[in-house]
């Protein structure tokens, strides 16, 4: 098969590389160690390999590498500072369990709480239906969006635990 | 304490909140050979001819094994105890195909692309034979799923493979038929659950290459280390001392992984070929071709006098192993043993099953392992019974419980040391509301308002078998390192390992780093299953501790120029009492690594002549649209007594799991087939497990008891937990629309229909 260039900015990095054209963008990002992205079924269904293209979240299983040329992409990786903070309230609740569709979730809560910065739990539920966990039944993870944005109300601060 | 019951983080959470590549795909070496498999199209066919010719052509591909390559010794792919309970009647490859999806051939090259395009290539010529896809005509069909002389059953479970029998069995207490026979009231029914999938987010992935030394190391999302290397020197017909199985962190277990799905192929991959291999399997081969729930339909009479007295509980189960029988002679047993002993004060129960072949997929563990099924059954007829008595249910159950200090004839004849489940059902009720809202209230749109309530129990491991091991050492600077061979799949046992640690050895829980599963480092451990963790291996941890104080104190008693009962050891420090002198922990652990002939090392192991049971209750409240027949869980209450609660928020949140898995495998996961045997939900978009809009409000409280055999008081969590969504929910739709559904799942359709019919 005839390769074709791309060039993108993966994490805030330039990258071109000669990729087949029918290469997925989830393989295009694990070749590139963004171990982050998790492959969890092949039909756009349990949203584990949500990144972002153009700030937006997508499912890299469903995205032909090729598309994201001229554009940006990030995932965990690129976002640590940011899902460490989140993940944070996660480990205290122990919601994290598996930790497999954590990445695909923690990328799409911070897609939701920059769009939406106050969600009720409705519009959470909502946004992150496409995000499947299989081992906390949900209730976890939202106790620690709650928490979560009750601190950043608070600016910040650190709450007693 | 300081650290059990404490609701402390685990210890993996900062890797995995950050996506740390901590998995085995991520792990794997990047020029490893890919391991595909081609799979049987048929449900019973033999295979006449493999041309492999134009696939080998391709560049890239190393190698295509057929039936023809591979040892021809039987074994079993079930993680279980040796001799194992499962029969020996799997080959890595076999001729004979018993599934749509039974592996035919294995290729390896270097890039997925190649092995995809080679398997295109291979052309197989099948003999296509009739199949055995109802289980119910299963035994003494004239089409046998093992017809072949080298099957093989290493215990007596009442397997005849000429019969499709891969086991069955008996057990009673007492008359059952003449006491039914003086019951003034009795009720009957057959429940059947299908064969769901464990669905965890990880699909099944192992990675093998060969060490300095040409051993087989074996990297897999695993719960059983040491039961997979057993299992591969069987298949492979090598040494033990051949094979190393580790497991790094898993994606999700759930039982699943308490079979080798994966890891014999690419093990013989990289045995034969020499370089490293990987397989990981799709989402579509995880649901068809891995080791979901046993099919079972459970009967069940239940007799009792007219102020509803339970007197019998007479069960016989038809369980559905599939093409082959890892976890079916076994699976069954909780099905009647984990049931019937709900209730306390029988006169009689009987307990009869049959487990048969047929050609569907091959069952295996899934949290409940068989509990799950029989519950559903005995507690719905309980409902049903409550309400032929015009009795309110939880009251009929308040009369008819297990209680503390009783003797379960169902169960073993073990006695109960720890019982909360009176507790347990009080304040479940009053959690849901019951007083108030039972049976139902009808909200005027078109839609009702129900409530629906059932209890269960499980084990807390298997008695006499399971063996579980800690090794716990002082490092010089006075911080341990505990290593097991429990697998923590995301339960988070390391973490409340480390806790057990913690609280023995009078340290804090961030000094005690955990380190496993690894059969060449780890102390031998059955494994993470049957819901031994925290009651076995705990206990094992424990006992290693207790004992390495013992030795921390010698040691410090000989640098003191003491008697160990003349010092004080507090974790930190140990003190000459006589004279003040004082040592510090990291001095007797420096001390220890010079000049020594004492290691300040243990290793303890533990097994169990009981397997206590965790008990709960749960309750539902729902809202039924009659006209769509829609059900929306508005709430969800559960109480559980697991005995000392040792972390609370991962108790919480298995607890959650459990609860979520349950309901979804009673309104939407449903396996089907078509007339072929080809399962037909085989991807995530048609096999439904709940979304977090499915969920309602879950919330979960814990009555302990104390269980004096188990560590710090403490029973086990992570099957239980799935146990009461079933005939909970059952009975909720029954008080909403006077219809008794047996069938799993219940769906809108079912419900509406039957609505529709009334």
């Amino acid at each position: 098969m005839t390769k074709i260039q791309i060039s993108l900015t993966l994490n805030g990095k330039k990258v071109t590389e000669e990729i087949a054209p029918d290469l997925l963008l989830i393989d295009f990002l694990r070749n590139h160690r963004c171990y982050s992205v998790k492959r969890g079924c092949e039909t756009a269904n349990c949203g584990l390999c949500t990144v972002f293209l153009d700030e937006k979240p997508v499912l890299s299983c469903s995205v032909l590498a090729a598309r994201a040329h001229g554009h940006t992409v990030d995932t965990l990786e690129g976002l640590q500072e940011e899902a460490r903070e989140l993940g944070e309230f996660i480990a205290d609740q122990g919601a994290e369990q598996c930790g497999f569709c954590n990445p695909g979730m923690i990328m799409n809560a911070i897609a939701l709480f920059r769009e939406n910065p106050q969600p009720s739990d409705e519009e959470i539920k909502e946004y992150l239906a496409g995000n499947l966990c299989r081992c906390s039944g949900y209730e976890g993870q939202l106790r620690a969006f709650r928490a979560y944005l009750e601190y950043k109300e608070r600016g910040g601060a650190v709450c007693a635990q | 304490m300081r650290s059990v019951g404490k609701p402390i983080r685990k210890k993996d959470a900062q890797a995995l909140t950050a996506g740390k590549p901590v998995y085995t795909d991520d792990l794997a070496p990047k020029d490893c050979l890919i391991v595909k498999i081609l799979r049987s199209p048929h449900a019973n066919a033999r295979v006449l001819e493999v041309d492999k010719s134009a696939a080998e052509q391709i560049e890239g591909i190393e190698a295509i094994y057929t039936w023809e390559d591979v040892p021809q010794e039987r074994f079993t792919l079930a993680g279980q105890t040796y001799p194992e309970p499962s029969p020996y009647d799997r080959l890595i490859l076999d001729r004979h195909l018993r599934h749509v999806g039974d592996p035919v051939v294995i290729a390896a090259g270097d890039s997925e692309a190649c092995v995809d395009r080679a398997l295109k290539k291979i052309k197989v010529k099948y003999e296509v034979l009739p199949a055995v896809l109802d289980f119910h005509q299963a035994k003494d069909n004239p089409v046998l799923v093992h017809p072949e002389d080298s099957w093989k059953s290493l215990c007596p479970v009442g397997a005849n493979q000429k019969r499709n029998l891969c086991a069955s069995g008996e057990s009673c207490d007492g008359n059952v038929d003449a006491v039914l026979a003086e019951c003034d009231v009795t009720v009957q029914g057959t429940y059947h659950v299908k064969a769901v999938q464990q669905t965890m987010m990880e699909p099944f992935c192992t990675f093998c290459y060969l060490d300095t030394y040409g051993r087989l190391n074996v990297v897999s999302s695993t719960q059983i280390v040491y039961h997979v290397r057993r299992i591969l020197s069987t298949a492979l017909g090598i040494p033990k001392a051949e094979i190393r199985v580790s497991k790094p962190r898993i994606g999700g277990g759930f039982g699943a992984k308490q079979t080798s799905v994966s890891e014999i192929y690419p093990a013989f991959v990289t045995w034969k070929t020499g370089k490293p291999s990987k397989i990981v399997f799709s989402r579509k081969e995880t649901q068809t071709a891995s080791s979901p729930r046993h099919e079972m339909e459970v009967s069940v009479t239940i007799g009792a006098d007219r102020t509803g007295r339970i007197r019998a509980i007479d069960v016989y189960t038809l369980s559905n192993t599939g093409a082959y029988g890892e976890h079916g002679p076994t699976t069954v047993g909780l099905s009647g043993h984990k049931s019937i002993p709900l209730y306390g004060s029988l006169d009689a129960y009987r307990f009869v099953y049959d487990v048969v072949y047929t050609n569907r997929m091959s069952s295996g563990a899934y949290r409940g392992y068989g509990a799950t099924q029989g519950i559903f059954a005995v507690e719905s007829a309980v409902n049903q019974l409550a309400q032929k008595l015009h009795m309110d249910p939880v009251e009929l159950r308040m009369k008819n419980m297990v209680r503390e200090g009783q003797v379960m004839p169902a169960y073993y004849g073990e006695e109960t040391n720890s019982c909360a489940l009176d507790r347990c059902l009080v304040l479940t009720a009053d959690m849901i509301g019951w007083k108030d809202k039972y049976p139902c209230r009808d909200m005027g749109n078109g839609k009702v308002r129900s409530v629906g309530i059932a209890m269960g129990m499980q084990g807390s491991c298997i008695s006499h078998v399971d063996v579980g091991s800690a090794t716990v050492k002082l490092n010089e600077d006075g911080t341990y390192l505990l290593s097991i061979a429990a697998a923590d799949m995301g339960t988070g046992c390391d973490t409340i390992l480390a806790q057990m640690a913690a609280e023995s050895l009078m340290c804090p829980v961030e000094d005690v780093a955990v380190s496993g599963a690894d059969t060449d480092t780890s102390p031998y451990d059955t494994g993470s299953y049957a819901s031994s963790t925290t009651y076995i291996t705990g206990k094992a941890v424990q006992r290693a501790c207790v004992s390495l104080v013992h030795r921390i104190r010698k040691q410090a008693a000989r640098m003191l120029e003491c008697r160990t009962n003349e010092l004080k050891f507090d974790g930190s420090r140990a003190v000459n009492q006589n004279n003040g002198r004082t040592v510090t922990l990291e001095q007797i652990g420096l001390a220890s690594m010079c000049d020594s002939n004492h290691a300040l090392q243990v290793t303890k192991s533990h097994s169990s002549p009981v397997s206590p049971p965790p008990f709960m209750a749960g309750a539902v409240e729902i809202e039924l649209d009659k006209e769509t027949g829609h059900v929306e869980i508005l709430d969800y209450a559960a109480v559980v007594d697991c005995g000392t609660v040792i972390n609370p928020n991962l108790a919480r949140v298995q607890t959650e799991g459990g609860l979520a898995q349950g309901i979804g495998m009673t309104l939407y996961e449903d396996i089907q087939y078509n007339s072929e045997g080809k399962l037909r939900n085989n991807s995530l978009m048609q096999y439904k497990i709940p979304s977090r809009l499915d969920m309602g409000k879950l919330r979960v409280d814990f009555q302990s008891s104390y269980e004096p055999t188990g560590p710090f008081g403490a029973k086990s969590i992570g099957e239980v937990v799935i146990n009461t969504p079933a005939p909970a929910i059952a009975h909720a739709i029954a008080n909403a629309t006077g219809l008794w559904f047996h069938e799993l799942p219940i769906t809108s359709e079912k419900i509406a229909m039957g609505l529709l019919e009334k």
